[in-house]
């Protein structure tokens, strides 16, 4: 097996291993354990970095259902590669972090159970070629992402935001699924690179678009892209760790990843441009003008990621022009968007993971996250502090830290943007700038609000729970080193550009991995500069005036938010499958007794009469004679008889009646087995019901209405009529040899001449065994309920 | 003859379901009685009546009835009246605990 498949099952194995490490142990944390299995896939891949960036690119397949076109096959290009390291990367840091974050008393066997599970699903989205296997993994994610985030399941939050999550982005990815299912049925593979080589033939089909939108619509609940971000602010009841994991560095990014590996299927058309760049601007935009409203510092991180991810979509969608124009000076000048994206995937994760982290930190070391409450921490907290000023500033896009370098990269987009000659970008281009700046505008105050409402001003120590202090070194181990990282992407970003962005570019815009640029920090006046000082000093005002326009807010009804839609759809949902259910599910035995005849009158009887099945035909019969007529006659009488009789005990021995007529009736058919069992059971049968009805009320009339009672006379006559025909059919008509005349040879084989009595004790004897079994668990049934003491007091508690 | 009990069998069926369909829980178990009786002459009359004798090695006659429906019915017949004993004595039950036997007021209450 490929050691990169090896690499995403193993975070399954250890996640299975971990109930059983977790006894062993004892006091160690579990976590150091974990954090093994993150670190040592982290230098696997690590080491790939060469070949990768060479430009070489590794497959290997495990085949799993190759009849159907569904094998396990794992692709490494640079795109790939990036999110792998991410996930691994980030995963470690996580886990050191977690050790330090989480209270023993929490669960943490299945905090990492789950964690695990999420890393091993994630490498699987982001290594596999094989769209269905990626769906699977894609599912897996989103199924851990709800475990992680109702990990306080005791929480009412906790739970609301876990089930809001997972209908999202389940319904994005259903959605992802018949794309994909369209894709195949177009190509004719399930192979992504297979895909991409040959759709330039049906860029006409009609299948063509539809597959794009529904696998927009995975990438764009995945992502939280406007309007489905709504599930992201309340996935922060995660545990801090599993945001800065799962909600900022990895698994929202799932969808970026997503749209980055379908551009070469997709990109170079117009509507790919547009939604991608709009959703993506848009996002960018709301993102950062709810972020600036919060009070609740991780819901202010929770816009802030979703703006953020708008700003990566963004960038993903402008760059998929490069591929209209193809390798040329053009090409390189939108291609330049998608490096950009990528540089700013990288860079978002390290300056959001070290804010979460710092977030996690002041949670956990002074007892509360609102603003309203903190203020001048920073002569408690100072080393926490310069994580947070680091962190927030490479957010806000300031120099000397990595945010400065992709956001001039952005802005240069935007603008190269505004004047693509195509897509009738002339009549709306100019848009593309102005909204990326308002929202970097927007950007700026939040990010101020972070280090500036937090940390400085003064200290309300009568607010909080507890005396800040600085927490465990461990705890600020994995935030310093994303803040290095922060800072050294600065100063040396084509280190991080020459090895893993250009071969990622080739991965995103094939045969353009040389359009890579060079990355500087300064490159004259040029509009991008001025941009970046105009953000810092609108910003600045912006945020000294915060108080003054903070109204602006209230101008949206509370009644008009997408989360009030959601909220009405879900338990609109509710009320009506209820209504429905109730309408059909009435308690009442006889109405479900109708369902099923009323069925089976339908479908028998149909089928019967629609395949044509029908066949009645009495040549077969044998003769009647005048008595056996009378006794059947007899029979008839008495079984509609029971229909009107009031009286208990004549409906008994109507039945009885019944009974004992088959008994003869067995006699006549040449059955004296039967004969003699019908009789005797006939008599218990009749003695038993003469014994329970001494104890069971009179016949009451049958009080329902004359509807009712013809409604359910017409069920009887046709259930009736359905039997006979089958059984009239099945008489006429022999479609095989019968297999009786084997047990006929009952005597060589099983050494008995009564041949019913050799079937039931030899042929089938296994059977026979088992209804005495039947016999004795009915027994039990009945001694059971006549022994069984009247609940009925503890019974009225249990209604309560 | 078959047809004879083929007819039977229908009037049986449909006397059967008109009795469960309605709400004395002591009609549903003779409905449930009676289903059984029509479902062993059903069985019967599928194999074909009176085509031989009696499934007896010792008779030695030329041909015997078919014996595959009537093993088939003998484990039926002793399955029925352990059935039937059984919702008798939850009726039983059930009138003793909920003091009817209607089914209407039987109906359960919403369990949440």
């Amino acid at each position: 097996m490929h050691l990169l498949i090896l690499a995403i099952l193993i975070p399954f194995f250890a996640a299975a291993l971990i109930p059983f490490l977790y006894r062993r142990i004892g006091k160690l944390n579990i976590g150091w354990f974990v954090l093994i299995v993150p670190l040592a896939l982290f230098i696997i891949l690590a080491m790939r970095i060469p070949d990768i960036s060479a430009g070489d690119t590794i497959a290997a397949t495990l085949e799993w259902i190759p009849s159907l076109g569904i094998n396990f096959s794992i692709y490494l290009d640079g795109l790939s590669l990036i999110l792998a390291l991410l996930i691994t990367g980030m995963g470690s840091l996580v886990i050191l972090y977690s050790i330090y974050y989480l209270s023993p008393y929490d669960s943490l066997p299945h905090f990492y159970a789950y964690l695990l599970l999420f890393m091993g699903a994630m490498l699987g989205v982001v290594l596999s070629d094989n769209l269905l296997v990626l769906y699977v993994f894609w599912e897996l994610t989103s199924i851990s992402s709800f475990l992680l985030i109702a990990f306080w399941f005791h929480r009412k939050n906790s739970r609301y935001g876990a089930q809001k999550s997972l209908l999202i982005t389940v319904f994005g990815g259903f959605g992802m699924l018949a794309g994909f299912i369209m894709l195949h049925t177009m190509t004719d593979t399930f192979s992504v690179r297979e895909i991409a080589a040959s759709i330039s033939q049906y860029t006409d089909h009609a299948l063509f678009y539809p597959a794009m939108f529904l696998v927009l619509l995975g990438a764009f609940t995945k992502s939280a892209q406007f309007p489905f971000h709504i599930w992201l602010p309340d996935a922060m009841e995660a545990p801090t760790p599993v945001s800065a994991y799962l909600h900022s560095a990895t698994m929202v990014k799932a969808g970026i990843y997503l749209v980055a590996r379908f551009t070469p299927i997709f990109g170079g058309t117009s509507a790919w441009f547009w939604t991608v760049t709009l959703v993506g601007l848009v996002t960018l935009f709301w993102g950062s003008f709810c972020a600036v409203r919060q009070t609740d510092l991780k819901a202010l991180l929770a816009y802030s990621t979703i703006s953020q991810l708008g700003l990566i979509m963004s960038l993903f969608g402008m760059g998929s022009a490069a591929l209209y124009f193809g390798d040329g000076s053009d090409g390189a000048l939108y291609g330049l968007a998608t490096f950009a994206a990528l540089f700013h995937l990288v860079n978002h994760s390290t300056f959001k993971g070290a804010l979460f982290m710092v977030v996690g930190i002041v949670d956990h070391q002074v007892g509360t996250r609102d603003i309203r409450r903190l203020g001048g921490l920073i002569s408690f907290l100072p080393i926490t502090f310069t994580f947070a000023m680091i962190g927030s500033f490479s957010m806000a896009g300031l120099p000397f830290f990595n945010g400065f370098l992709s956001k001039e990269m952005f802005f240069t987009a935007s603008l190269n943007s505004a004047s693509l000659p195509i897509f009738s970008a002339g009549t709306w281009g100019w848009l593309i700038p102005v909204i990326a700046w308002t929202a970097s505008v927007l950007t700026f105050v939040y990010c101020m609000i972070i280090v500036f409402r937090t940390f400085l001003g003064q200290p309300q120590l009568k607010k909080l729970d507890k005396k800040p202090v600085e927490p465990p070194i461990g705890m600020l181990i994995s935030p310093a080193i994303l803040s290095l990282l922060i800072v050294g992407i600065f100063f040396a970003p084509n280190l991080l550009g020459d090895h893993l962005l250009r071969p990622a570019l080739g991965g995103v815009l094939p045969g353009m991995a040389g359009a890579a640029p060079h990355i500087t920090a300064w490159h004259g006046f040029q509009p991008e500069l001025w941009m970046t000082l105009g953000i810092i000093v609108i910003g600045g005002i912006l945020y000294a005036t915060l108080r003054y326009w903070k109204k602006v807010y209230s101008l949206i009804p509370d009644t008009w938010t997408f989360n009030n839609l959601y909220n009405r759809f879900l338990a609109g949902l509710e009320n009506n499958s209820n209504t429905l259910t109730s309408f059909y599910m009435t308690g009442y035995l006889p109405h479900y007794f109708a369902y099923i005849f009323t069925f089976f009158v339908l479908v028998a009887g149909g089928t019967l009469v629609f395949t044509g099945a029908l066949s009645i035909d009495f040549s077969n019969d044998a003769p009647v004679k005048p008595y056996e007529f009378l006794l059947v006659l007899v029979m008839m009488i008495a079984a509609v008889a029971i229909l009107f009789v009031r009286s208990r005990l004549t409906s008994i021995l109507l039945n009885g009646v019944l009974g004992f007529s088959i008994a003869i009736l067995f006699v006549l058919f040449r059955a004296p087995d039967l004969a003699l069992t019908q009789l005797v059971i006939e008599t218990v049968t009749t003695v038993l019901f003469l014994l329970c009805f001494y104890f069971l009320p009179e016949l009451k009339k049958d009080r329902i209405p004359r509807n009712a009672k013809i409604r359910n006379a017409a069920i009887a006559i046709a259930g009736g009529t359905t039997v006979v025909l089958i059984a009239l059919s099945v008489h006429s008509g022999k479609l095989f040899e019968s297999i009786s005349s084997y047990f006929e040879n009952s005597y060589e084989l099983a050494g008995g001449k009564n041949i019913v009595n050799a079937i039931l004790g030899d042929f089938r004897g296994f059977d026979t065994m088992l209804e005495s079994l039947v016999l004795f668990i009915a027994g039990i049934g009945v001694y059971t309920l006549i022994r069984i003491k009247s609940g009925k007091e503890p019974k009225k508690n249990e209604d309560k | 003859m078959e047809t004879l009990i083929i007819l039977l069998v229908g009037v049986l069926t449909a006397v059967a379901i008109y009795l469960v369909l309605s709400k004395s829980l002591i009609r549903v178990i003779l409905g449930t009685a009676i289903f059984s009786h029509a479902v062993h002459l059903l069985i019967l009359s599928m194999g074909g009546l009176k085509k031989g004798t009696v499934p007896l090695l010792g008779e030695e006659a030329e041909s015997y009835v078919d014996a595959l429906p009537q093993a088939l019915i003998l484990t039926a017949i002793v399955i029925s009246f352990a059935v039937t004993a059984f919702i008798l004595v939850l009726a039983f039950r059930a009138y003793q605990e909920l003091g009817t036997d209607d089914l209407e007021e039987m109906r359960g209450v919403n369990d949440e």
